[in-house]
Formats: structure tokens, sequence, C-alpha cells
């Protein structure tokens, strides 16, 4: 199919790649792992894409916010907008405002490309928390928390706190009255801690609302602080799904000791680069496109106006709703007091969070289920689980609708009063019914999944170049499959069975296992794979 | 069919010499799909009968298909021929006056053409089939090493032990400094102390309109609301928490303790704006209920029973400032505010 030549230019070029990671390998040894790096195997499925979104959108964060930072003035101090030249928006003439929000006028207005850049940044930053958001969901219908990724989970949903946290900074820096308004809120939920709340807002608003040198502070808090968190999780992040490798959904041919799927070079490491840059393109018509933030139209903070159709970022929406929804519930006695916005502000996200955290632990009593498990889970097969999730989204989005009671009580013409009473009850029945519609619907498609019509259950039998049969994830026969009915078939009993003396064997020094690499035949491989299992059970 | 035909050598699988080079001095490889490394193999490990053998990653999608391979590296082009053409487009923009919307299609072209051109350069023309290979043993160590790893740790723990006075010393010096070094975090802020009880608001203190104009009572028509500062040295204070309604409810009638008789002018009364929920100015006022809506979390007062919450999650009442007015017939505070204004918090029982 080739030429001579063709050949000859191939083995040009090999042998130049070839001597060229001679030359990196004589100084770092690292042949080896450049070789697991340029092999490593991402498992084709969608889903995982979502989770490659989010760090896309970090980049564009990243980028687009080091450039904001040379135009943004983090000072709260008193000016008045007068600008002598470039474009001038007349209706803030003359008004009183902080330097920092008319650093942020100057940016959009007179800044060729800032009012881009700016409006990316703030697009990106919801896109950013959208695919963490649903990344998380991913990982959490699917079971990939499970033993031994639990501490990923735990990192991530860190990652998802300080995201958040990062977000409302960022939206908070231009000194608008949408976000300073946010930002009382805040310092109202802050001071209504028990014991330190006062000193606590004190300190860190250095004073009484508004704080003298607030704006300066969370200037290095979003810039400097929570980036920093942010890196530094998300790299010890990587660096354990780089180590414990992808999950994978199960299917023919799949067990929990392998794994399938194309290769990063060159096939991911294109696709890769081509959807960052699909990430990037969206958020950049966006950002050319469709208006975001515009704080002109808000004019600058000041403690004494506000209007209503003040809600936060969408992914902040839960918060305040949370705050809208708790009744006109304090605490008073022995002279001092639990205020209201302690409750649906930090207690109840406090909460939910702490359940989130535990949950890998949770997952493990409900299923009596301690193994590590590299295949994941189908919805499904996990009813209870999928139920208190779906439980969750829809308590989430009913709090998250809660922060706009406003503007639908305008819109669908229901008083707020009833449209809040009507939320406070959906907070409590939307998620029971949620969760037994999902537990009823993954029974159902269980039993749809048994129905004998069905294709039969089993893996694929390959024959061999020398004419033996064998199997590959059957799902009856090694127990590594997760995919039949509930925990039973789930638990890696079979690997537990095995004797402690076994498991002293598979520890043995590689010649043991070299050995039986001379012969092909059914029974060593078989040893092999038991080895292998054991491995992988030792690790409870 | 396969390009393992294309390849100079191919030799028997894990052969490390010629894995690591002939000595010909051309360096030669094994074929692709028998090097056990790229498999998560170790070369000489038994070949695990979960990861198939003869597995050639090395096919593409249009390799037997030389027009539909053309065709696609025509699309590709393409795509980066559009990024092109929006990258000069993009150049054009900003010197043209840099129009946000132009720049926002030239720059999403240019980002999507080249995304799109890599992913069908990935799909079409590059090596992608399906591989399976063994995760590897790596992620979990041998019982061997989980002993030695116990035996290294214990190496330091053990003697430490011996001192259990030491070791539970360190434990409380670490307390102790620690909280020590909380002490700069306290410089962060000021106290607050009774800050919180305090407004711009005295006897005598003039209520001054946005502008810093004072106010006389005619100003405010029935059923009007202003908003008014305390005077601080000829100008409206702009403190966060001072910032009150002057409400003028006319002939309704409105309760208020008998405490605060005189606290009004007429039907003038003026309530604290800061919501004793979250803190938002409460600006809505509903004329036909007279009732004050805090526009942040729909906290709703009723101004003729006290400015007691009816409605949403504030518990208190706004508070009441007494007013009067001076000898010019301006509005004035007679007192500050009596109790704390705005969000609760711990000490204010």
């Amino acid at each position: 199919m080739s030429t001579t030549r063709e050949r000859a230019a191939a083995q040009k070029r090999y042998s130049t790649q070839k001597s060229v990671m001679d030359t990196v390998d004589e100084r770092f040894g690292s042949s080896r792992f450049l070789t697991s790096v340029l092999d490593k195997i991402f498992p084709d499925h969608w889903s995982f894409m979502i989770g490659e979104v989010a760090m896309d959108s970090l980049i564009v964060l990243i980028v687009t916010g080091v450039y904001l930072t040379f135009f943004y003035v983090p000072s709260s101090t008193d000016v008045v907008y007068a600008p002598t030249s470039g474009h001038v928006y007349a209706p803030l003439v003359g008004q009183h405002m902080s330097e920092a929000y008319m650093s942020v006028i100057n940016l959009s207005f007179n800044v060729r490309f800032g009012l881009i850049m700016r409006q990316a940044h703030h697009w990106a930053a919801l896109i950013f928390l959208a695919a963490v958001m649903f990344h998380m969901c991913r990982i959490f219908f699917s079971g990939a928390f499970r033993k031994p990724r639990e501490v990923n989970w735990i990192i991530g949903l860190t990652l998802w706190m300080v995201v958040m946290l990062e977000g409302f900074t960022g939206y908070s820096l231009p000194d608008d009255l949408l976000s300073g308004t946010g930002i009382r809120v805040i310092y109202s939920i802050v001071q209504s801690i028990p014991l330190i709340g006062s000193w606590l807002a004190y300190d860190v608003w250095g004073g009484r609302f508004p704080g003298p040198s607030f704006i300066a502070r969370l200037f290095i808090i979003h810039e400097f602080v929570f980036p920093l968190l942010i890196i530094g999780l998300l790299t010890a992040h990587l660096m354990i799904l780089w180590h414990q490798k992808h999950t994978d959904f199960p299917g023919p041919g799949k067990t929990e000791t392998n794994i399938r799927g194309s290769r990063i070079w060159p096939q991911y490491a294109l696709k890769a680069g081509g959807l960052m840059m699909l990430v990037s393109g969206v958020t950049f018509l966006l950002a050319g496109l469709i208006q975001i933030n515009p704080v002109w139209l808000y004019g600058p903070y000041n403690p004494y106006t506000v209007s209503a159709g003040a809600q936060p970022d969408w992914y902040l929406g839960f918060l305040d709703g949370s705050v809208r929804l708790w009744p006109h519930w304090e605490f008073r006695s022995f002279g001092h007091e639990i205020a209201n916005p302690f409750f649906p502000g930090l207690l109840i996200p406090g909460l939910i969070f702490t359940i989130m955290y535990a949950w890998p632990w949770i997952d493990k009593k409900v299923y009596n289920d301690y193994g590590p498990h590299n295949l994941l889970d189908r919805p499904r097969d996990k009813p209870f689980r999928t139920g208190i999730g779906v439980a969750y989204i829809i308590f989430f989005i009913v709090e998250t609708l809660a922060c706009a009671t406003d503007l639908l009580a305008n819109n669908l013409h229901i008083a707020f009063e009833r449209l809040i009473e009507i939320l406070q009850y959906g907070a409590f029945i939307g998620p029971l019914v949620g969760f037994t519609i999902a537990f009823k619907a993954c029974q159902a498609l269980q039993r749809t999944d048994a129905h004998p019509i069905q294709k039969p259950l089993g893996g694929v039998i390959i024959r061999t170049a020398d004419g033996a049969y064998h199997t590959l994830g059957d799902h009856h026969g090694n127990g590594h499959d997760s995919h039949t009915n509930g925990h039973t078939a789930d638990s890696p009993d079979g690997h537990d069975a095995e004797p402690d003396g076994h498991e002293a064997g598979g520890a043995e020094p590689e010649g043991h296992e070299a050995a039986g690499a001379e012969t092909e035949g059914a029974a060593e491989a078989g040893s092999a794979g038991a080895d292998r299992a054991t491995r992988l059970g030792r690790g409870r | 069919m396969t390009t393992t035909d294309d390849l100079p050598a191919v030799p028997e699988a894990g052969d490390e010499t010629v894995a690591h080079g002939a000595a010909s001095g051309q360096p030669e490889r094994v074929a692709f799909g028998r090097n056990p490394r790229h498999f998560g193999i170790d070369p000489g490990e038994p070949w695990p009968d979960d990861v198939p053998k003869d597995q050639d990653d090395t096919h593409w999608r249009f390799e037997n298909d030389p027009a539909g391979a053309r065709r696609a590296e025509l699309k590709i082009a393409f795509c980066w021929t559009l990024t092109v053409l929006a990258s000069i487009a993009l150049a054009i923009v900003y010197i043209d006056g840099a129009n946000t919307q132009a720049a926002g299609i030239c720059w999403g072209i240019a980002f999507l053409g080249l995304g799109i051109g890599m992913l069908m350069w990935a799909r079409d023309l590059l090596p992608g089939h399906e591989v399976t290979a063994s995760r590897g043993h790596h992620d979990v160590c041998a019982e061997v090493d989980r002993i030695a790893v116990a035996e290294s740790l214990s190496r330091g723990t053990e003697p430490m032990a011996r001192r259990p006075f030491l070791f539970k010393m360190m434990g409380a010096v670490g307390g102790i400094f620690g909280l020590a070094t909380i002490f700069p975090l306290a410089s962060l802020g000021p106290r607050p102390h009774t800050d919180l009880y305090k407004t711009d608001w005295t006897g005598g203190v003039r209520a001054l309109n946005e502008d810093g104009n004072p106010i006389r009572p005619g100003d405010i028509p029935v059923n009007g609301i202003l908003t008014v500062f305390p005077e601080v040295d000829g100008q409206p204070s702009t403190d966060a928490l001072s910032p009150t309604l002057l409400i003028n409810v006319g002939d309704a009638p409105f309760k208020i303790p008998p405490s605060r008789t005189g606290w009004n002018i007429g039907g003038l009364v003026a309530f604290s704006k800061i919501c004793t929920h979250a803190g938002c100015p409460a600006s809505l006022y509903n004329v036909q209920t007279h009732q004050l809506i805090c526009p942040c979390h729909q906290s709703t007062f009723d101004v003729l029973d006290d400015c007691n919450p009816v409605f949403g999650p504030a518990s208190r009442s706004l508070p009441q400032l007494p007013i009067g007015t001076d000898a010019e017939g301006y509005v004035i505070a007679t007192e500050g505010y009596q109790e704390a204004v705005g969000p609760g918090f711990w000490n204010r029982g």
C-alpha cells in the first residue's frame, strides 16, 4: 500500500522522534511515564465530556480574568462620574460612585474589546458552574464516587463551593446596585451566626457595612485567594483522576480490571483541544451577542435603594430562594438571638453539604458495599440513590425558583404571598414526590431489563487463534460486573472469599507471575485473573 | 489491510532487545498492538484474560477510502479557512471601533472553525479506535509494600509514643499557639461592641433628603413616602443603617404603643428603611394597604400597625424614629433610634 520512499520517510520521522524522546529520557528517565501519558485511555461516553467543559471554561475565565485585572480599580473611594474624553454614558454623569464602579464603566465603554472580555468572563462563569453541577450529577448517579474515589468526590464538592464563592465575589466587584444588595444580604447572614457573627462580619468587612476597605479585600479574595484554592484543588482532582483512571460504564468485554476507550494521543488530545475551542467559541458568541450584567443600567451601589428583580447569578439562586422561603422564625432567649438569616442562609446549605460530603459512606452503608469499583452503576440499578439524587435536584430547583418569586408572581399573575406558600410546601413535597417517582421508575426499568424478551445477559464469546473459547464480561460468571440486580451482585464478595494465603501469593515478586507468562493456557490465564481480582478486592 | 504491514519491522512481542533498538543503529519498533506497554501490562507479566490480544488502534476512519479522506481534508481546511477569515475580520473590527457584537461573531467563528476542524481531523483522519487495556495493578500496592510503609511510619511514631507526656504536650502547644496566631485576624476589623446599636440619628438632628435639603412636614403628601438621612456636617449621612422613611399616612388610623406618644407629626411617621431581616432597604410602599415591602425577600410590614411584619421572613418590626420639628419648621429626630436597626445578631437579644 505504500511505496518504498514513503516507508523510508516514515522510518526517518520515527528515528527523529525516537532520538528526541531518548534525549528527554536521558535527562528525566521519563519514557515509561510518557508512554502511559500518550497511551492514556478515555472512555468514549458523552457524559465524561462535562467535566472537561468545566475545565475549558475555567481556562477562559483565567485568561479573560487576568485581562480584566489590568483595568479594574479595587477602590471604594467616592468619585463623581464626569468623563472628559472617550465614550460618555450620559445617564450616570454627575453621579457619585466608587472608583471600582467607575473603572468597570470605563472598561465597558472605553476599552476596545473590554466589554466583550468582561461579558465573556461572566458567561464563562455561568457555563463553568453549570458544567460543574452536571458533572457532579453524573458522578453521583453513576456511583463514580465509590471506593476508591471518595476523596475526589470530596475535593469536587469543595471545588463546587469555592467556585460558587468565587462567582459571588466576582460579580460583586463592580460595586453596582444589584451586587451591592447581594453583599448586604451576605453581610446579614454572616452577622446572624451565633456567638461570633457580628465580630466575624466586622473582621471580614473591616467594620460596619459596607466596610471601608471591603472592595480591596474582595479583589484580593477573588483574584488571588480563591483562584489559588481552585487551581490547587483542581490539580489534586486531576492528578487523582489520572492515577486512578476513569470509571467506565459496564459493557461487553469490560471488567473491573480493564479499561476501554480511545487513547489520548492523538485522538483525545485533538478532541479535547477541539472541545476547548468550541467552549471558547460559544462563550465569545454569547459574550458578543447577549448582554450580561449591564452594571451601567443598575447604577452605583448605595445602601438605601433597591428595586424588585434583585436576583443573584443562577447558581446562587438556591441560597437566596432558601432565605426567601424560610418562615419568620428566629430564636431569642437569655439576651441573645439566633437571627433569621442564619437558618436558611447557613444551616440548611450546611446540612445539604454535610450529607453530600458524607454520601460515599452513607452509600456504603445503604448498599452494604465497601469494595472498590471501577465499573459504574446504571442509575436504574440503584433506585434509592437515584431517588435521593432526584429529590436533591428538585429541592435545588424549588429553591432556585423561589429566588425569583417577585418576577414569577408578576409574570404568572399570582400574589407573591401565595407563590411563596406554594414553594414552601413544594420544597417538602417536591423532593418526596420526585424520590417516589424516580424510585418506582428505576424499579420498572429494572423489570423491563430482566424480561426474557430482552437480549440474553452475558458477555462476548471470543474464539482464540488456537481454537479455544472464552467469554468476556459475563454478567453471571466472574462477579466483576455491577450491572445486574441490586447490590448482591455488586458486592465483590467473590474476591473477599479468597483466603489470606492467596493474597500473600499475589504479593510475591514479579518472578512468580513472569513464570505464568510462558504458557497461555486457560488455566494459567484463569489463575492470573484470580490474582488480579484478589489485588483489587484486598483494598478494603 | 492493517498498517502494521507498513511498519519497518514486526519483531516478537516483548522482545526487549528489539524494543530498545537493534544493533544496526536504526531504532526499530515493536508492532504496536503487541507491545504490552501500550496495554498497561509490564513486559514479562502474563497477559490478562480481560485484555484482548492483537488489538490494533492504528486504524482511522477513511483509511481505505482515499476520496473520503480527501473530502475530509477539504472540510477541515474549509473550517480553518473560516478561522483565518474571522481572525482578519477581528482585526478590522478592532481598528474600526471595536463593535462588541461584531467582535463576538468573529471570535465565535474563529474558535468554532478551529475547534470543529480539530474534531473532524480526530474523527476522520486520525487513529481513534477503541482499545481495551489493563488498568494495571498500580492502583493498590502489594502487601509487602504495605508492610514497609507501616514500618517506616512506626519507626518515628513508636519512639514518640514512648514519651506520652511530650506527645500530649505537643498537641496542647499546637492548640494554644494556634489560638495565639488568630490575633492578627482580629486586626482585620474593629470590635463591634455597641456599634450595631448606633446610627447617625440623635436628638435634634435634621432629616435631609437625598439632595441634602431639609424637609418640612408639608413636603410629603398624603400616602407619600420619602427616604431621609440624618444631617452630618451639613450633608446627608452615608451611614448604611441610618436611611429612614418618612411616611404620611394621612387620616388613616394607626396603632402605636402608648409609650411612643408624640413620636409622629400628625399623620407623618418615621420608620427605619433597613429591613430587619437581611438589611435590604424596604423601599416598596403599597398605598392601598399601607404596607412596606422589602424587594429582596418580600418581608411585608404594616405601617398602620407599628410596622409589624405581616408576611415574609422578617420577624421584627421596623424600628420607629421619634420625629418633631425644629424652630424653622424642618423635620428633626427628637431622639435617636431606641433599638438596634437592621438585621439581627447574637447580642441583640
